[in-house]
Parts: structure tokens; C-alpha cells; sequence
């Protein structure tokens, strides 16, 4: 198209959302600026899943457990020890980060022996210890009355309590998120990841360790995870056990089928719908869960590829009726366009 | 294929409609009216809808009476949504307080709910009733963290205090507790314990299935047979679950429940193998009172059932709101004045006199109730009725002890006070 190949057209778009979402939502009211905070932070562990999912074909059923290692330690240190209100609050950001990938270095290493549906078993399984353990670890945790915080960080002469500034600041840490892990994705060592969800054998036999690049994508969703946490907590002001329950880790899961899984951008839309839906429908009518449970079957029933897919359906679509019409000539174009989720 | 005029044009509508949306979803202006707007946070969706649609009737129900205005003032209930999550309850607060100018917040049911709601109400200086939430914390030692909280409802030990006074009274020398694993459980369990071991009573032994168990076959074999009865306190599904299959067993001693184990949000859908079963709370639907009368019987008509503690207590609230309002003349104090008028009240409500103790906390009757097959008020079917056979009046949620030496101890918990009489 007009000398640009399809891969710029894509981040073109993708930039240009983002810098209308970065426009338009701080002339909104506090609700929707509140809510698409929420659905940006929330995004981070849904990307750090997608990585998973997406690119990696683990479909890990334990995320939420490292978003609450980051929130729990965010919400531990500045109730306890006043640390992250401040510019410190970089230095929290770092921990969480490292503390969410010293998790899934450690639960990698249990999780990584086993593939396909136990992977997700065993994921279910270490994602309910960390649920346990906040639960019942009530001297530290709170145990099912969480911890409140106070206020929101304050650094630099600006007050992160004002919504449109704490939205710039997840907003560019999620910027940044994505900025990396898109350019992980695309980097040789995504781009292996990808050839190990496509047949991890052959990977094997070209000579890739693949447990280890397994591993490595599941520590950098760890990592990930755990700064998802630091913004989340930030968003409500409180952690609970509600945070790291079971449906917060199939939330982030389903978020990612949604949207397509393999796009990263793909979940953050899928957040971003099921965002507003819950959030915002909510207040308006008090059906909102069949308008949820809808988009979901509707989506699974007619795009296995998620939402992202629907562009790539329509050019299919068009050249279908555009070689229909020419009659005659041969159909070859449509076999050109990518399997689903190959982004 | 496209020519760049269509693209264009799509880019400009693409535009426009972003622009649209963002003024439909600018903040509305802050009217300057007469009117007061009440924000009632509530789980319309989820486990605890029934709860939330207990609670949001009650206070319906009090406007419909008073027809939406109080001291001439109208009042706009608006009605949001927690679905039962804290994070959830916060974010649609803060909607409430931001964008529909709400003078208060109402509601909450879980304790994670208010321990949620009550930063906010600090941060937004906004009036914050709770009208279920019972952690006992945020009326004892945190209290001062949220001047703008005040409670209506009641605190988790509150009614269990009298309740372990009477069941010492009954004569029971020994009992086993058995109590869902949360914080509201620690707390029934913690205010039980206390008075009844003050009264000279053994606490035996100390169950604790995780919340939602829905077969209790694992833990009613270990209950120790030399008990003189046993102490429930179950929430939602469990309390149905725990007396039929603990009856199902050949258990014939005596149940003692903790509050919501027999209250009318769960006793019309319990069976026979209930009646005789002794509980406590701050209200009964069978209480003989012409107040109470009118209520059940006008609950009853509108809404088709029983109503509950959540509906009563939702509804009291909203009669506590109109009298504050009737002293102010219908016009709004702000929130400080308001929270100093309400915690001046003595009214005397559905469920009998209330006035609020130092701390905020609602000071009131505790029943105890007797599940009996009988007619009441007139309905012509036997049905099961929380029978009050004895009242506690004017009880505060330190009980005998005092505040300065109640609040010495710490929070009730899983491991205080401690077991003294479990091997």
C-alpha cells in the first residue's frame, strides 16, 4: 500500500490510538480517566500473558499471582516503611519487577517440566499458593481485609493523586511495556519463541534450548506481572485477596483470546473492552453481563482470532469479491494473508 | 482499490466520533439544587446479588414512604454496582463522589468493602454510612483515620457478646465452634469466646472450613462428642449446608448460630431440621413490635419476602438520613455537621432504640432468636420465624467491658483469644 509494507501501517495505527486515547481521555470526566487507568494498568499483565499465550503457546492460568507480588510489596513497603511515595517510587517499580521475576524464576522451574494442559494446571496450582499464602499470611497480607494505602506517590513536584497525572504515568509505563515487549517479540529470541509454539521439536532438533527460552519468556512475564501490580494497587488504593483470586489470572487470560492473542495490542483492546463493560455499562444498566458474556461468545463462535482479526478478515473478504467479480482470474491472493495469530 | 478522498473522509469521521465521545463523556456540571444525592454502593451483580438487592429494596422502600423527599429536600438515590469486589467499590465511589456530586455514600456489604470505602470518604471528605459492613476495626481502633465514617448497622462481636453471656447462662459448660475462615468469622467466633469463657464456659475446640464449603462431611466427624453444643456462624450457601447435613449425622445437641447463620436472607429457604436452632443479631423479622409489624408486612407485599437484617437496616438508614435532615430544615449541614448529627440521634427504629456510642458505632438491642414453625402477623401458612425469646437492650460493641479497656486487646482474629481449652 503506497510504499508502506503492512507492518508500518499496523504501528502507524497502533501509535495513533494510543496518542488519541493519550488526547482524548484527560478531557474526559475523572470516571473514564479513572477507568481507562485501571484498564492500562491491568493491560501490562494482560501483554505479559499475551507474551505467553500468544508467542510462546503457555497458557498460564497463574498470572495474577505476580501482579500481586507487586502490588503486596508496593502496599507492604508504603504503609509500613513509607517507601514508594516518593521519587522511591522507581526504586519499588525495580523491586516488583525483580520480586515478580524471582517468582516465576522460581515457579518456572516447576511449571517448565510440563506442557500444553498440565502447563496450565500447574500454573492454576501456583497462582492458588500465592492466594493461600495472602490469605492466610495475615500479619503481613491483611489476610482477606488487604491492605489500604494511603495516598499515591508524589515525586518530582507532582502530586500523583490528581487523575489525569497518575493517568500519564501508567499511561507511559504502558507505553513502555509495550514498547519492549514488542521489540522482544520481534527480536531473534522472539521470533524463536514463536518457531516453539509452532513445533517445539523441530526447534529442538535446529539445535534452540527451548526450555530455556521458555523460561526466559515466562521470568520477563514474571517481571512484567509485577510492575502490573505496583500501578494497579495504585489505582484503587487497596490490595485484597480479590486481586490474586483464580478469576483475575482467567480475566487477564480471556482478555488476551478476546483480543487476539499473538498481537499484544490485541489484549490490551480486549482489557479495554471488558474494562468499560464492567466498569462503565455497569453504571448505566444492570445488564451489562450479557452484553459481556455476548462479546465473548460472538467473538469465540465467529473470530477464533480475536478482535485484532477483523481487518484481516475484511481483506480477505474484499479480495474474495473483488476475484469473484474479475470472473476469470485466479484466486491467489487470499492464500497470502498469515495464519491467525502470527501477528 | 481505495483512492486517498474515502480515507480521508474516514480519518475526519474517525476524528469526530472521538471527539464525540469525549464530550459525552465530559464531567456534568455540579448543580447548585436542592437536592440531596445519595450514593448507595451495593452488589447488584455477582454471589451477594441477593444481598445487595435486600439492601437497595430497604432503602427504596423508605423513599417510597417518604416519597423521595425528606424535610422537603428531594432526595436521588443513586444506585452503583461493587459486584461484591473492593477494588471495584472504590472506583465506583469515587464516580460517585466526582462526577454525580453525592453528599454520601451508603452501603458496602464485605469488611474488605469497608475497609476499601472508608479511605475514600477521609480523601473526599465525603459522609460514608455504613449500612452492613460490620469490621469490627473500623469503628474501634481505626476509627480515627475516617472522621467522616459512621456506622448504623453494627460491628461483627457486637451481637456475639450477649450471645456468649447466654449461652453461659443456658448452663453449656463446653462448646465446639465451627465458623467460616475469614475475618467476620474470627470476629463472631473472638466475641462469642470472650464472654462465654469470661462466664466461666471451655471453648473446646476451634473449626474453621474455608469459606464457600459446600460439603462439611470432612470436619462434622472431628467434632468432639463431649461438647454441650455447637457454634455456627455461616455465610451464603454454607448456612443452609451445615445444619441439614450436621442433623443428617445423628447430631441432636443444641446449635447456637452466629448472626447471619439463621437470618431471614437465608431462613426461607432452610427446612425443618432448623427449628430449635438459637441464634443472635441486632434484628428479627418476628419481632413483636408495631413497628416492626408494618414493616415485614409492607416488605412483604412490595417485595415478596421476608425482609432481612440487610433490608431493615438499609431501611433505618434511610429514616436516620431524614431525621438529620429534619433538624437541619431540609437543607444540607456538609459533611462534618451531618456526621455529628447523625451520631447525636436516638431514634427509635424498626428494630427498636438506637443511638451511636464515641466511636460511631450504633448502640441497640441484640435478640436472641429461636427458629419455631408458627404464624405471625396474621399470615395464614406456619412458616419459620426467628422467634426473639430474649432481648439485650441498648448494647454497645464493647459490652460491659469499657471502651479504653476493651479496645486494649487486639482485633478478634484466628488466634485471639487464644484456645485455652483445645488439646
Amino acid at each position: 500500500m503506497i510504499g508502506m509494507t503492512r507492518d508500518h501501517s499496523k504501528i502507524l495505527a497502533v501509535v495513533a490510538v494510543l496518542a488519541a486515547v493519550a488526547l482524548v481521555v484527560p478531557h474526559t470526566n475523572s470516571f473514564v480517566i479513572l477507568l481507562t487507568t485501571r484498564a492500562l494498568a491491568f493491560s501490562i499483565l494482560v501483554m505479559s500473558v499475551d507474551l505467553l499465550l500468544g508467542y510462546t503457546g503457555l497458557a498460564s492460568m497463574g498470572q495474577a499471582a505476580y501482579l500481586g507480588v507487586g502490588a503486596y510489596l508496593t502496599a507492604i513497603l508504603a504503609t509500613r516503611y513509607h517507601i514508594g511515595l516518593g521519587a522511591d517510587f522507581w526504586l519499588v517499580v525495580a523491586l516488583a519487577m525483580l520480586g515478580g521475576a524471582a517468582l516465576a524464576a522460581f515457579f518456572g522451574l516447576l511449571a517448565m517440566r510440563a506442557s500444553g494442559v498440565y502447563f496450565l494446571m500447574i500454573t492454576l496450582a501456583l497462582g492458588q499458593c500465592v492466594w493461600g499464602l495472602a490469605y492466610r499470611w495475615n500479619s503481613l497480607t491483611g489476610g482477606d481485609n488487604g491492605i489500604n494505602l494511603s495516598q499515591r506517590p508524589r515525586f518530582f513536584g507532582i502530586d500523583f493523586s490528581h487523575e489525569v497525572k497518575f493517568f500519564y504515568l501508567v499511561f507511559a509505563l504502558f507505553a513502555i511495556s509495550l514498547l519492549v515487549m514488542d521489540m522482544l517479540v520481534r527480536s531473534p529470541f522472539g521470533r524463536s519463541l514463536v518457531g516453539i509454539r509452532e513445533r517445539e521439536m523441530r526447534m529442538k532438533i535446529l539445535g534452540y534450548n527451548t526450555w530455556l527460552h521458555k523460561y526466559l519468556a515466562f521470568v520477563i512475564a514474571g517481571a512484567f506481572g509485577g510492575l502490573s501490580g505496583v500501578l494497579w494497587v495504585h489505582t484503587a488504593g487497596i490490595v485484597s485477596t480479590d486481586d490474586v483470586v483464580l478469576t483475575t489470572s482467567v480475566d487477564a487470560l480471556l482478555m488476551v483470546v478476546l483480543g487476539g492473542a499473538g498481537t499484544l495490542v490485541g489484549g490490551v483492546l480486549g482489557a479495554g473492552i471488558v474494562f468499560f463493560v464492567r466498569e462503565y455499562l455497569s453504571t448505566l444498566v444492570h445488564w451489562w453481563q450479557y452484553v459481556l458474556g455476548g462479546i465473548y461468545i460472538l467473538v469465540i463462535l465467529y473470530l477464533p482470532g480475536g478482535l485484532m482479526s477483523i481487518p484481516q478478515r475484511f481483506r480477505q473478504w474484499r479480495m474474495v469479491r473483488a476475484t469473484n467479480a474479475a470472473g476469470d482470474m485466479p484466486a491467489a491472493p487470499t492464500l497470502s494473508s498469515p495464519a491467525p495469530g502470527t501477528g | 482499490m481505495t483512492t486517498n478522498l474515502p480515507k480521508t473522509l474516514r480519518r475526519t469521521a474517525l476524528l469526530l466520533t472521538a471527539a464525540g465521545i469525549a464530550l459525552a463523556l465530559r464531567s456534568a456540571p455540579a448543580l447548585a439544587q436542592q437536592e440531596l444525592k445519595i450514593g448507595i454502593i451495593a452488589p447488584v451483580t455477582g454471589i451477594f446479588a441477593q444481598v445487595g438487592a435486600d439492601m437497595t429494596n430497604g432503602f427504596k422502600m423508605y423513599l417510597d414512604q417518604t416519597k423521595s423527599a425528606f424535610a422537603g429536600t428531594k432526595v436521588v438515590p443513586i444506585i452503583e454496582d461493587s459486584q461484591g469486589k473492593p477494588d471495584l467499590a472504590v472506583t465506583k465511589a469515587r464516580k460517585l463522589i466526582l462526577e454525580d456530586h453525592v453528599q454520601m455514600i451508603v452501603g458496602g456489604v464485605l469488611a474488605t468493602e469497608g475497609y476499601a470505602l472508608a479511605p475514600v470518604s477521609t480523601e473526599l471528605k465525603t459522609v460514608y454510612i455504613s449500612s452492613v459492613t460490620a469490621a469490627d476495626d473500623l469503628t474501634q481502633r481505626q476509627i480515627g483515620k475516617y472522621p467522616y465514617f459512621i456506622r448504623e448497622s453494627w460491628s461483627s462481636s457486637q451481637p456475639m457478646h450477649p450471645f456468649g453471656q447466654w449461652a453461659c447462662d443456658q448452663g453449656y459448660k463446653k462448646i465446639v465452634t465451627i465458623a467460616a475462615d475469614y475475618a467476620f468469622g474470627y470476629e463472631s467466633v473472638g466475641g462469642f469466646q470472650k464472654t462465654f469463657e469470661g462466664c466461666g464456659g471451655k471453648i473446646v475446640q476451634k473449626i474453621w472450613p474455608p469459606i464457600g464449603t459446600k460439603d462439611f462431611g470432612p470436619y462434622i466427624p472431628t467434632i468432639k462428642s463431649d461438647a454441650d453444643a455447637v457454634f455456627s456462624l455461616m455465610v451464603g450457601p454454607m448456612a443452609l449446608q451445615f445444619p441439614k447435613q450436621l442433623r443428617d449425622s445423628g447430631y441432636t445437641k443444641p446449635i447456637l448460630g452466629g448472626s447471619v447463620s439463621y437470618d431471614e436472607a437465608a431462613l426461607p429457604f432452610m427446612g425443618d431440621e432448623v427449628i430449635g436452632d438459637v441464634s443472635a443479631e441486632q434484628y428479627s423479622a418476628a419481632l413483636q413490635t408495631p413497628a416492626n409489624e408494618a414493616f415485614v408486612k409492607a416488605y412483604r407485599s412490595k417485595y415478596g419476602k421476608v425482609p432481612s437484617y440487610f433490608s431493615e437496616s438499609n431501611y433505618t438508614t434511610a429514616m436516620m438520613i431524614d431525621d438529620v435532615m429534619k433538624e437541619t430544615g431540609g437543607k444540607w449541614p456538609g459533611a462534618e455537621a451531618f456526621i455529628a448529627k447523625m451520631a447525636a440521634l436516638h431514634v427509635d427504629s424498626v428494630r427498636g432504640p438506637l443511638s451511636f456510642d464515641e466511636n460511631r458505632n450504633v448502640v441497640q438491642n441484640i435478640y436472641i432468636k429461636k427458629v419455631e414453625k408458627t404464624k405471625m402477623f396474621g399470615y395464614d401458612k406456619p412458616e419459620l420465624w426467628d422467634v426473639v425469646v430474649k432481648t439485650y437492650p441498648a448494647v454497645s460493641q464493647f459490652w460491659t467491658y469499657g471502651k479504653d479497656a476493651f479496645l486494649k486487646q487486639p482485633v478478634y482474629s484466628r488466634d485471639f483469644p487464644p484456645c485455652k481449652f483445645c488439646e
